[in-house]
């Protein structure tokens, strides 16, 4: 008698938490349609990275780095008081405007024509490029020094592939994060790391590695950072270059640069920076 | 499909995925008939050093095994499986590392589908031989050991297979193989992704449904009618 | 352990022999513990610097402990979902219908026969295309889909191999007092299969647990993959990833120790005709056991499933 009871109640527990698990993952969907649009009262919603020290960090409770401080300035010359910030990986960005799940992205976003297709851009806030992550005694100078040298890539990035299409004596060691390779550069175990000189002088600039890293400051690549928004959103995409206007004139983009890029004795390319915005459209 | 074909090396893949499996197995059943005999053997420290690696390893995810193996034996110790200097260094270094893994983590499964092969055999075997007077080594070899190997057939190529699978996961170090090639062909061909799925589905049921059913067949053929 | 199969009680002179060796065996042991010391030593893996991150509340507060926790969700949504899964498709494959059968054990075949990883990747990169979830939800509904499709398919098995454990009299004296065929599965047959199931179900939460370090390839924040940034971030790559081991091994083990406890109280308190299916094996595969089980009569099954338990028992 008991037993059945035993069974039976399993059975309707795992079909109700089966039934409910259906169900929670209808409001999921709902939830990420019905959001309200930046327009609307004082409070928006702004996609920037997690793990990515100097630009968008998530660390102790604490959100840090470049895109955070032009993220902050804007919402406040946007009138926004009540700031929420949404991870927004690489691979999701157009998702996450497209379905309204964040109004406006600051997430080492390169302006490209294929993006406008799917988004809108406001800026460029920051003209990056594709450079070297080496030990602070390398004696490598640019991507022509790599060949026969170990190079660390991340899964499906194309940078360092770029690298080693060029130079096919280069190694690449397949790494999920970027900062694996960080500790193995350091120790001379791996030679170089390659991606945007912005994500590289952030990771230079971590305590744990301060001294021991540098950037080597020879561009081969132009990655004009945008804020991405919905397409079309025309006087959103103004508004916030007013904004980001606002803030060049007004010395504190420069200031968010120093805070964020100079410890890592990272040089800002002055020829590009800080950028004109582009029209918006 | 062609177009799949033609955008990633997915023989290469496929190849690379065998050999992990191959070279993992063999290592694998080599150690783990160590590892059975210290836990079967009459010495007792050696009973307790297999009991304890095989309760650590197998309590641990293959994921961290293999990613210890890389990050700390390889990049923390320096220790090289291939020549440090050789141009492709990394490649050599990551595949033998994966396999060191495989075979670390896979040991202690064949170690206890060994011995459960041997306690197939009920003692009255080993009493009947005794008492038509076989001694200790013909009673071994004439009387337990064929029937214990017989009885661990079916578990043998439970982990065979288990561990044809679990070469995806060298993937996590950074191996060329199936895996990676999933994941790049997702990546670059979202509108695939089905046919990638089945393609990559397709690879490994045919890699280890016939295996299964060879080895069953083979077990139930070989048991021991009792 | 059987060892009384494979030798006779140890004279006098074997005695000796066998303290020599073990004498030999330890020194050598010890040697080989030495030298992983040595080796570690050297790599100055004992400073203090690498080990007082973990004295450290942040450290467990913001890596440690909220790995821990992703693991566990991510662990405990798949065992439930795996548990609906398994029910339904296990059931099906006793159904009396010939299509049921055949395409319940179809789709239970074909997810056993793919590896965990494969599925992971493939849902992570179909809810990212497909804007399924939200996006930060993408990794962890990839893992619990792979973990529940897998562990699913082999609770499945778990539920037939329990039904045909059962003692052929069980159904004949449902039959006979008239209940239908399905009466008889749902109030006589499923009930004793269920609990003879449990410490198997219990021991597959070990399979699952350690299957969640998989996320890590897919960037789902569990404990590997946290024990791995908090390495980036405190370079102390070899604590961490020890540290992470040790909390895997500990949660395992209690897993472990709860499935024998149940299995003996199963067995003890005799709830089901048949003996407690035992623990099933903790490498993520074919539970051959089992599914060889369902293949021989119920009389020789009963005695495997008896069996299976013994020669997982530690």
């Amino acid at each position: 008698m008991k037993t059945r009871r035993i069974g039976a109640l399993i059975g309707a527990t795992t079909l109700a938490l089966a039934l409910g698990a259906c169900g929670s993952s209808d409001d999921g969907t709902a939830s990420g349609g019905s959001s309200g649009s930046a327009a609307d009262g004082d409070s928006i919603k702004i996609g920037i990275k997690f793990d990515q020290p100097g630009l968008g960090l998530f660390d102790a409770g604490k959100y840090s780095g470049f895109d955070v401080d032009v993220a902050n300035y804007v919402a406040k010359e946007l009138g926004k008081t009540n700031v929420t910030f949404i991870q927004s990986p690489s691979k999701q960005r157009e998702d996450l405007i497209a379905t309204g799940q964040v109004d406006l992205i600051f997430a080492t976003y390169s302006i490209t024509d294929e993006r406008k297709q799917k988004v809108s851009f406001a800026g460029p806030y920051f003209v990056a490029g594709q450079d070297l992550l080496v030990a602070t005694d390398s004696d490598i100078t640019g991507p022509e020094g790599l060949d026969g040298k170990k190079l660390c890539s991340v899964t499906s990035s194309t940078s360092a592939q770029k690298v080693k299409d060029s130079y096919p004596g280069v190694q690449l060691q397949n790494f999920d994060t970027y900062s694996k390779c960080l500790d193995l550069v350091v120790n001379g175990q791996l030679d170089a790391l390659t991606t945007d000189n912005t994500i590289l002088a952030g990771y230079a600039a971590q305590p744990a590695y301060k001294g021991k890293l540098k950037v080597v400051g020879k561009t081969f690549s132009e990655e004009r950072y945008g804020v991405g928004l919905k397409k079309g959103d025309v006087a959103l995409c103004e508004k916030v270059n007013t904004a980001l206007k606002k803030m060049v004139d007004s010395g504190e983009w420069q200031k968010a640069v120093d805070a964020n890029f100079g410890p890592a004795g990272f040089k800002v390319d002055t020829a590009t920076n800080p950028p004109k915005t582009d029209a918006c459209s | 499909m062609d177009e799949l074909f033609d955008q990633f090396d997915i023989w290469s893949a496929f190849g690379q995925t065998i050999y992990l499996a191959f070279f993992s197995a063999l290592g694998a059943l080599i150690l783990g008939t160590v590892l059975a005999v210290m836990r079967v053997g009459p010495v007792g420290i050696f009973n307790r050093a297999g009991a304890a690696y095989v309760n650590l390893v197998r309590n641990t995810p293959l994921t961290l095994i293999v990613t210890f193996c890389l990050l700390a034996l390889h990049y923390q110790l320096k220790i090289n499986l291939a020549p440090a200097t050789s141009s492709t260094s990394i490649v050599d270094n990551g595949v033998r590392w994966a396999i060191v893994g495989l075979i670390v983590y896979h040991a202690a499964f064949v170690c206890e589908a060994l011995r459960s092969g041997i306690n197939t055999v009920p003692p009255g075997q080993a009493e009947a031989a005794r008492s038509i007077g076989l001694g200790f080594g013909q009673s071994l070899r004439y009387v337990v050991l064929p029937q214990a190997f017989r009885g661990a057939i079916a578990p043998l190529a439970s982990v065979l297979i288990a561990l044809i699978k679990n070469t995806t996961v060298a993937y996590a170090i950074g191996v060329a193989e199936t895996a990676a090639f999933m994941r790049d062909a997702l990546e670059f061909r979202p509108d695939l992704s089905l046919m990638i799925f089945l393609l990559v589905a397709g690879f490994f049921v045919l890699l280890t449904m016939p295996l299964g059913i060879l080895l069953t067949n083979l077990s139930q053929r070989m048991a021991v009618k009792r | 352990m059987s060892t009384s199969v494979l030798f006779d009680a140890p004279g006098p002179k074997a005695r000796r022999r066998h303290r020599v060796v073990a004498i030999t065996g330890g020194l050598l042991l010890l040697v080989l513990l030495a030298l992983v010391g040595r080796a570690l030593h050297a790599n100055g893996e004992f400073a203090g610097a690498k080990w007082s991150p973990f004295a450290d509340w942040g450290t467990w507060r913001y890596y440690l402990l909220l790995g821990i926790w992703n693991t566990i969700k991510a662990a405990a949504a798949a065992v439930v979902l795996a548990m609906s899964f398994g029910f339904v498709f296990g059931v099906g494959r006793l159904s009396r219908n010939v299509v049921i059968r055949w395409v319940s054990g179809a789709i239970v075949e074909f997810f056993r026969a793919v590896p965990v990883l494969i599925m992971m990747i493939f849902f992570f990169g179909v809810f990212a295309y497909n804007q399924v979830f939200p996006a930060a939800w993408n990794p962890f509904a990839a893992v619990v889909t792979a973990l529940t499709l897998y562990n699913g398919s082999v609770i499945a098995e778990l539920v037939r191999s329990g039904v045909f454990g059962l003692p052929k009299g069980q159904a004949e004296a449902g039959l006979s007092i008239g209940l239908t065929p399905g009466q008889t599965l749902r109030n006589i047959q499923l009930p004793q299969a269920i609990t003879a199931m449990l410490p198997a179900l219990v021991s597959q939460l070990v399979v699952i647990l350690k299957d969640t370090a998989l996320g890590t390839i897919i960037t789902y924040p569990e404990l590997l993959q946290q024990a791995q940034n908090l390495a980036s971030a405190r370079s102390n790559v070899i604590p961490a990833l020890l540290v992470a081991a040790a909390v895997f091994i500990a949660i395992n083990y209690l897993l472990t120790w709860l499935a024998a406890r149940l299995e003996a109280r199963i067995n003890r308190r005799g709830h089901t005709a048949g003996a407690a299916i035992g623990r099933a094996p903790t490498v993520p595969g074919a539970p051959v056991d089992q599914a060889h089980a369902a293949a021989l009569t119920p009389h020789e099954a009963r005695h495997d499933a008896a069996h299976a338990g013994q020669q997982d028992r530690v």
